[in-house]
């Protein structure tokens, strides 16, 4: 059993600064992360990569080896592989380490579990061969392993960013299927004079395209009824640019419109969320430190809404003051003048995401997918099924699970939420706020009946004692 | 559960379960996972097994022998479910006992009712119920519904409802926590209170009796105490991951059977309560009908009346 | 099973080790993540679903999707979030699991 001032759920940029600032503070610090590195998403690996993979992904990705020595520090506990599938009472966390459930308890608890890929439902996404993009760039990252002749479908400035490491890895995309049209473009363009102020993130838009360009790499903008084909496999992809139809023949598929919030946690201990119509998710609702409804629990980074992965550090730290000025760590005006500095930085960082969001819309197709089309993964449940239930009079998603085991699964509705809600709000014609989402319960990752038992069993042992 | 007259009326909704199984999935095509080849009572324990025993043998006396049971050792329940361990000395098996998919027993009538001409108006929250003439149920966003006859089987909602239409309702939230696993193979052959297997694979375990009041969370103590347990009765289970887990409140009355009363104060308003819906699912549609309408078909209900709570 | 694979390591780094996957011997590097290693040996698919049957493999790489379910020791494990062991012996949990026994 840990005790400790703070438990820091995930190592992404958000999580390890915020380690960094409350541990100078003097507040001990436990940081709990799934993977076998810290790191997070964007700098996953970063302390193992190789100079050939340092170079292909760029100084934006060697940039996170700041972060992650931040966390030598005396006042930090760093758990690799932690899996944490329980959260209670805003202060115990439930986590399984090789194999081995435990406890830890925290005064303050922050959530930095980062963003998810927005789930892109399309007929044939679940053939083997179908990845998601930031799959490609994980494999890419963690083990080195480029995907030849693979074919990115989608939309958005990550869509591009992969696209220029797999060129640089020497292993291009056959092509880019870009769901974004012209008229997106156009309204995006009020947005412009804002994102001004986030200019180097529109510069580096317009050299990936240049350099996407100058590779060769055939981009086909404004993609509608995009469908995967095969039958054991991914074999081919189609699609149309206005009327006329395309046909690709690949056996890799990659999709990506965009990242979400990672709201399974804040979900798990009833966090209330609203719909961001401008980022099209939900969100969890906090305080300017990243304070949820329960007092003891703060988010920051990408699970509290897409910042990017600069302004995931400073919304760390920013977390990271208040907890500290909580526990009496730092002074309300040091807490106050130290914040102003992160907040105009964090500003900065995301003066450009309107833009953005408004350039790179979802896939409309993938929004309102056809009947046939798998909504949930794991139990194998249509869009055609939900509509059909939300005939039967199922209003929301809980609903659903009853009506047809959507979001039962092991994934525990991390690639159906959004959907389902989606589809139902449309087909019941009431808004995404009433009619909300699953209702996350533990274990927020599946945990062998072995592991819970002998916890059971350690209790007994302490209360012995 | 071991009150003689509700043993019988478990044990008749039991025998008409198949036939209603049957016409809902003609009806509707959907399969209920129907299974009835017994269930056990699990025991960890001689002096356990024995006491349960003999309760149960005195209910057998009090029904006239009809109340059939098993007692099997260790090695005949082996023989049954290999997969049992060795903590388990042995069983009580209930021939009548069995197991249905509450999904798609809910999906299916669900859709039958709809199919027989029933009207079902969901997002309605009941506010408010009375007879000027007809009953008259008013609903939050000013829905007005009339009839003739109203049934409240609203569940813990019968809390509030229930004085308003002349009941006493005394009932109150139990939490159980439930806890269910990935699809395995076929393991476990027939139920028991402490994990059963669904048609789909999944392995269902628990619950929890807890008096938490209206706090339907789950805890990692409540869900650590039913893995032990689960583990303890069926040892291949630790290999098994856990994916889902939930608490549910029970609806229970103070003796924790059911009620059936008519309303003292208006009459042809009746209250329906239960906890156990799914097992008694066969014999609320076969007859219950019948003690609405007050035919001459109706069963006793009398035993399960709201009077047993001033009485004792 | 075994497919001419699309994936390739760009610098390979660590030694190869033996792994057996269902009625197959693998050389993958040991350490390194189990999902890529047997998308690189041309492993595919993964498992098929305990629903229908359908063929699956990895689908998000970061302990997400539940995807890359292999059976592991008698455990349904990510292959995705696991490491490379010398002696691994890894099989599909298939459909028959649920539908045959
Ligand atoms: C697949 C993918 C690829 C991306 N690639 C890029 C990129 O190349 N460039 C870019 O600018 N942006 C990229 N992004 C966006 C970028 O990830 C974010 O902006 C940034 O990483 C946010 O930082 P964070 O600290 O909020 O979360 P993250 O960096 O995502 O960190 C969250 C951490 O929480 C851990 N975690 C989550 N749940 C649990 C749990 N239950 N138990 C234990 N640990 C848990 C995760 O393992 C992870 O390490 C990508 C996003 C995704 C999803
Ligand atoms: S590939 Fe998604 S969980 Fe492993």
């Amino acid at each position: 059993m840990y005790n400790v001032d703070l438990i820091i759920i995930g190592a992404g940029p958000a999580g390890m600064s915020a380690a960094r600032r409350a541990a100078e503070l003097g507040i001990s610090v436990l940081i709990l992360d799934e993977q076998p590195v810290a790191g997070g998403q964007i700098y996953r690996n970063v302390d193992r990569a190789s100079a050939v993979r340092s170079d292909i992904l760029g100084k934006e990705y060697t940039h996170g080896l700041a972060l992650t020595k931040g966390l030598h520090h005396d006042n930090i506990t760093l758990l690799k592989g932690a899996v944490v599938w329980q959260i209670e009472e805003g202060t115990r966390v439930a986590f399984t380490q090789n194999g081995t459930g435990a406890l830890a308890v925290g005064k303050r608890i922050l959530l930095a579990t980062g963003a998810l890929e927005r789930p892109m439902p399309l007929s044939g996404w679940t053939l083997p061969g179908v990845m998601t993009a930031g799959a490609a760039q994980i494999l890419l990252k963690q083990s080195g392993i480029a995907c030849q002749g693979a074919v990115l479908v989608g939309s958005g400035p990550l869509l591009y960013l992969i696209a220029t490491q797999m060129v640089r890895a020497g292993v291009p995309p056959l092509a880019l299927i870009e769901t974004q049209t012209t008229r997106d473009l156009l309204r995006s363009m009020r947005h412009l004079g804002g994102a001004l102020r986030g200019w180097p993130y529109l510069v580096k838009g317009l050299r990936m395209l240049w350099e996407l360009r100058r590779a060769g790499i055939p981009r086909h903008v404004g993609a509608t009824g995009i469908t995967i084909e095969g039958d054991q496999a991914a074999q081919a992809i189609s699609f149309y640019i206005g009327k006329s139809a395309h046909r690709i023949e690949c056996d890799t598929v990659l999709l990506h419109h965009g990242v979400i919030p990672n709201t399974q946690a804040a979900r798990s201990i009833d966090i209330p969320h609203l719909w961001d119509a401008a980022q099209n998710c939900f969100v969890p609702e906090c305080d300017a430190w990243g304070r949820s409804a329960v007092a003891t629990v703060f988010i920051a980074g990408d699970g509290a809404g897409i910042g990017g992965a600069k302004a995931a550090a400073f919304a760390g730290e920013i977390a990271a003051l208040e907890i500290a000025h909580d526990l009496e760590g730092i002074s309300r005006p040091d807490r106050d003048a130290a914040a102003r500095k992160l907040r105009k930085h964090l500003a900065i960082e995301c003066a450009a995401r309107p833009f953005i969001d408004a350039a790179y819309p979802p896939y409309a197709g993938a929004i309102a997918p056809q009947d046939a089309t798998i909504i949930c993964r794991c139990e194998e449940v249509t869009a055609g099924d939900i509509r059909r239930f939300a005939g039967l009079g199922c209003l929301g998603p809980n609903q659903a699970k009853a009506f047809g085991r959507s979001g039962m699964g092991p994934c525990q509705g991390r690639y159906c939420g959004l959907s389902v809600s989606q589809i139902l709000a449309t087909a019941n014609n009431i808004s995404l706020d009433d009619t909300g989402y699953y209702r996350i319960r533990p274990p927020l990752k599946p945990v062998t009946m072995g592991e819970l038992a002998a916890m059971a069993a350690s209790e007994i042992n302490e209360v012995k004692e | 559960m071991k009150q003689p007259r509700y043993a019988q009326w478990s044990q008749t909704s039991a025998a008409a379960w198949a036939g209603f199984a049957a016409e809902l999935s003609d009806a509707t095509g959907h399969d209920l996972g129907l299974e009835q080849n017994g269930g056990y009572d699990l025991h960890f324990s001689e002096e356990s097994l024995e006491a349960t025993v003999s309760q149960y043998e005195v209910l057998k006396e009090k029904l006239g022998g009809d109340y059939p049971f098993e007692v099997l050792g260790h090695n005949a329940l082996r023989r049954e479910e290999p997969a049992i361990g060795p903590k388990v000395v042995g069983a009580i098996l209930h021939r009548q006992d069995g197991h249905a998919n509450p999904l798609n027993l809910l999906r299916a009538l669900a859709d039958d009712v709809r199919r027989l001409g029933g009207q079902v108006l969901t997002g309605k929250h009941v506010t408010h119920a009375d007879k000027p003439d007809l009953f008259r149920v008013s609903c939050a966003d000013g829905t007005e519904v009339h009839a003739r006859k109203i049934v409240l089987s609203a569940g813990l909602g019968a809390m509030s409802l229930g004085p308003v239409l002349g009941f006493k309702a005394p009932i109150r939230p139990q939490r159980g926590q439930v806890m269910i696993t990935e699809k395995l193979p076929k393991l476990i052959n027939r139920p028991s209170l402490i994990a059963r297997q669904t048609d789909e694979g999944g392995i269902q375990i628990g619950a929890t009796n807890e008096e938490v009041g209206l706090n339907n969370g789950v805890t990692q103590t409540g869900l650590s105490g039913l893995a032990a347990e689960a583990v303890a009765a069926f040892p291949s289970l630790a290999k098994a991951q856990l994916v889902r887990s939930w608490g549910a409140l029970r609806i229970l009355s103070p003796d924790g059977l059911p009620i059936y009363q008519e309303s003292p104060d208006m009459p042809g308003a009746y209250l329906v309560t239960c906890h156990s819906g799914v097992t008694l699912a066969a014999a609320h549609a076969r007859f219950l009908p019948d003690w609405l309408e007050g035919t001459d078909g109706a069963p006793n209900l009398e035993a399960f009346s709201e009077d047993r709570f001033t009485l004792s | 099973m075994k497919t001419d694979s699309p994936f390739r390591e760009i610098d390979p780094q660590s030694d190869h080790v033996l792994v057996r996957f269902e009625e197959e011997d693998l050389m993958l590097p040991l350490g390194e993540n189990l999902a890529g290693a047997l998308l690189v040996a041309g492993v595919m698919p993964f498992r098929h679903t305990p629903v229908s049957g359908a063929p699956r493999g990895p689908f998000c790489m970061m302990g997400a999707c539940y995807d890359c379910l292999v059976l592991i020791d008698g455990m349904t494990v990510q292959a995705c979030m696991l490491q490379v062991a010398e002696g691994m012996k890894v099989g599909m949990p298939s459909a028959d699991r649920v539908h045959d026994v």
